[in-house]
């Protein structure tokens, strides 16, 4: 098993004819499953065409009803990316990814609490992951995102984390060493987003293929901390943590828009402590992840 | 992005705030025209720089004649304003906002921010304002009120006014201050603000409230629907370098230390960082080359590092996943040619390619040292930069 997705997930790529968008789409179909996985694409001006041999649908909902799909993939640009993932939410899909980077804080707290006003009044809850981020894997069953395909390893140890690169860091640090992953999942740089820590967390204790996880974050906001507190009384499994950001100065904002230290409580080193206290086996020297983790099994 | 006191409050009166009159100067001749069209008889010289804690620094002065205008405007403009925030190289002041004086019965602290835990927007109010809320939030943080809206049901004028008679403001002036607190909310939303702070807001004499000082930090990503707030853009108040990298597509951020740091992704930039330091050394900058490393920007980021006097050894640092080894191979010796590096360089490089690119690295006869992993990298660059001293 995995989390999110697997190779039976049906897929929805938004924004499908922009550059980037069919560069990583054709990645994705070429890994794994995804030429089964990845059955539509959605562009209004470009509705009844086809691209890589994907029908294009003019809205997320046709393209929901043609094919039954249950999750999208947006690559559409940082202008329109909220209300495509508003469309896919009204749509009620399970899952939405958002790749994009560059949304405006204000367009995702509105879609956001629209989000959470739907659920409210009755409706279908959508998962988000993202924005900013390099999507999700389940290795040889469905790549879903960014990421390099050739560096995960179908296995046991489930990876989460804001950063791309360092996931990938993480995920190679795994491999080398023979462990294979679940689910790698990047929850995506932004300061206003779906999927937290915590959340994939949930996600991971529940999933039986998962023995451990390497839980990585970074400066700024306190989800890292909000996970820990959690994982602390419930999570059954090991957990090898980072935080990126030791030597980052308060006040600047370190590439990602939400990795800026505002308070105390949002340094590396704060919530390392934290980490540590709550049973996280955590390390200062990122280089060890996979090792540290090793060590655990 | 940041803007200008003087700026900050042309917009608050654009969203019907009140502030106290008065303009921007460039010299002292423009301060002396602000202050005579103002009239007195008590005028306010304040530097306009980027950075707070302006008055303790004495960028701040109360004149009680055109002559002490003058003298003010003539010792500030130019001068080398210190304060706790710009650290000791200070800031050079280039503009004065020339105000009239305020009639102050108590000073209160109001700003809006979105909380990133809740995925709301706060409104805090204090009691206290005039100083630093970071100060009242360590001592007295029961002294700070917050309101939490969800930006689609809006700010209710309830909550308004429980913080407005929560931080104590007269029966009398409960509805200017209410009034004032949902033009701020409003005034946050529709300018894309990441902050819309006043501090101090005050209380007048005759019961009016008005905003005395203001800050607003803007959201990078938003700037594009915001052309007038573009304008205001003050590039002597940044750091040059950041402002060239950001010309290239590079995150970049100088730090203290004399390793300098080239890296794909910024949280694999900070890890980098991070390990630079657990190996005794330290980094000079944070920079992210982002997703595409072409030999352009490559060349960019080394020239940016360069720059940096204190930089006495190179560390890269590249995860190729989707992007090449092989292409960031050639990228980074095309770019340490032509910048003619003469300082260490440690190349780590992980992924596609990784063969093909150490062999283009170790054929190019540049003196290039090669990592297995972040680590060691670390280790040997920091090992370099010592042996060179």
């Amino acid at each position: 098993m995995s989390i999110l997705i697997n190779k039976d997930t049906k897929v929805i790529t938004q924004g499908i004819t922009g550059k980037t968008a069919q560069f990583h789409t054709e990645k994705c179909l070429e890994y794994a499953n995804g030429r089964n996985c990845f059955v539509a694409g959605v562009n209004p001006k470009k509705a009844g065409e086809k691209i890589f041999d994907i029908p294009i649908f003019a809205s997320v909902k046709e393209a929901k009803e043609a094919t039954g799909a249950t999750v999208s993939v947006i690559y559409v640009p940082p202008a329109g990316a909220a209300d495509a993932i508003w469309e896919a939410v009204e749509a009620d899909l399970d899952l939405v990814i958002c790749i994009t980077e560059g949304i405006p804080v204000r367009d995702m707290l509105i879609v956001r609490n629209k989000m959470k006003h739907k659920v409210a009044a009755g409706g279908k809850e959508t998962l988000l992951l993202g924005p900013n981020c390099p999507g999700i894997i389940t290795p040889d069953e469905l790549k879903i995102g960014i990421m390099p395909g050739h560096i995960h390893k179908k296995g046991r140890v489930g990876v989460v984390s804001r950063s791309g690169t360092l996931t990938y860091e993480a995920v190679a640090q795994l491999t080398e060493l023979g462990l294979g992953q679940s689910s790698a999942v990047g929850i995506g740089g932004d300061p206003i987003n779906g999927l937290k820590h915590l959340d994939v967390m949930k996600m991971f204790n529940d999933d039986p293929d998962t023995d451990a996880v390497i839980m990585i974050g970074e400066i700024g906001g306190t989800d890292e901390v909000d996970a820990a507190m959690w994982c602390k009384e419930h999570f059954k499994k090991p957990v090898v943590g980072f935080i990126a950001g030791v030597t980052a100065p308060p006040g600047k904002r370190m590439g990602h828009a939400g990795a800026i230290i505002s308070t105390g409580a949002e340094t590396a080193e704060a919530k390392l402590e934290i980490m540590e206290a709550c049973g996280f086996k955590v390390t200062r020297n990122p280089s060890e992840m996979g090792k540290l983790l090793k060590s655990l099994l | 992005m940041k803007i200008h006191e003087y700026q900050a409050k042309e917009v608050l009166r654009k969203f019907g705030i009140r502030t106290p009159k008065g303009g921007p100067a460039f010299s002292v001749e423009e301060a002396m025209k602000v202050a005579e069209s103002l009239g007195g008889p008590v005028w306010v010289v304040k530097a306009q720089i980027h950075a707070g804690g302006r008055g303790k620094g004495g960028g701040v002065k109360l004149a009680r004649s055109l002559d002490e205008v003058r003298q003010h405007a003539s010792a500030i403009l130019g001068m080398r304003l210190v304060t706790h925030q710009t650290g000791p190289e200070g800031q050079i002041v280039k503009r004065l906002l020339i105000e009239e004086g305020a009639d102050i019965k108590h000073e209160y602290y109001v700003s809006v921010l979105t909380d990133r835990a809740t995925q709301k927007v706060a409104v805090l109010a204090s009691s206290e304002g005039g100083m630093e809320i970071e100060e009242v939030a360590a001592k007295t943080p029961e002294k700070i009120l917050k309101a939490f809206i969800d930006p689609i049901v809006g700010f209710p004028d309830e909550e308004a006014e429980r913080l407005a008679r929560g931080i104590g403001i007269p029966d009398a002036s409960v509805p200017a201050a209410v009034d004032t607190l949902k033009k701020l909310y409003t005034c946050y939303m529709e300018t894309d603000a990441s902050l819309a702070e006043i501090n101090p807001l005050i209380l007048e004499g005759d019961g009016g409230i008005k905003a005395l000082d203001a800050k607003f930090n803007f959201d990078d990503n938003a700037l594009f629907r915001h052309p007038e707030i573009v304008a205001y853009r003050d590039l002597d108040e940044e750091d040059p370098d950041e402002v060239e990298a950001s010309k290239y597509g590079l995150s970049y951020i100088a730090l203290d230390g004399n390793i300098g740091c080239l890296v794909n992704g910024a949280g694999l930039a900070m890890a980098t960082m991070d390990t630079i330091k657990l190996f005794g050394g330290e980094p000079a900058n944070f920079l992210d080359v982002g997703g595409g490393a072409t030999t352009e920007k490559v060349t960019a980021a080394f020239k940016i590092m360069l720059r940096n006097p204190k930089v006495k050894g190179i560390l890269v640092n590249i995860f190729g996943g989707i992007m090449r080894c092989d292409t960031i191979a050639n990228g980074v010796v095309a770019a340490a040619r032509e910048v003619q590096l003469n300082v260490p360089l440690v190349v780590r490089m992980k992924g596609t390619n990784e063969d093909i690119g150490k062999k283009i690295l170790a054929e190019s006869g540049l003196p290039i040292i090669s990592a297995e992993t972040m680590a060691d990298a670390a280790q040997k660059i920091v090992a370099a930069v010592s042996a060179a001293h």
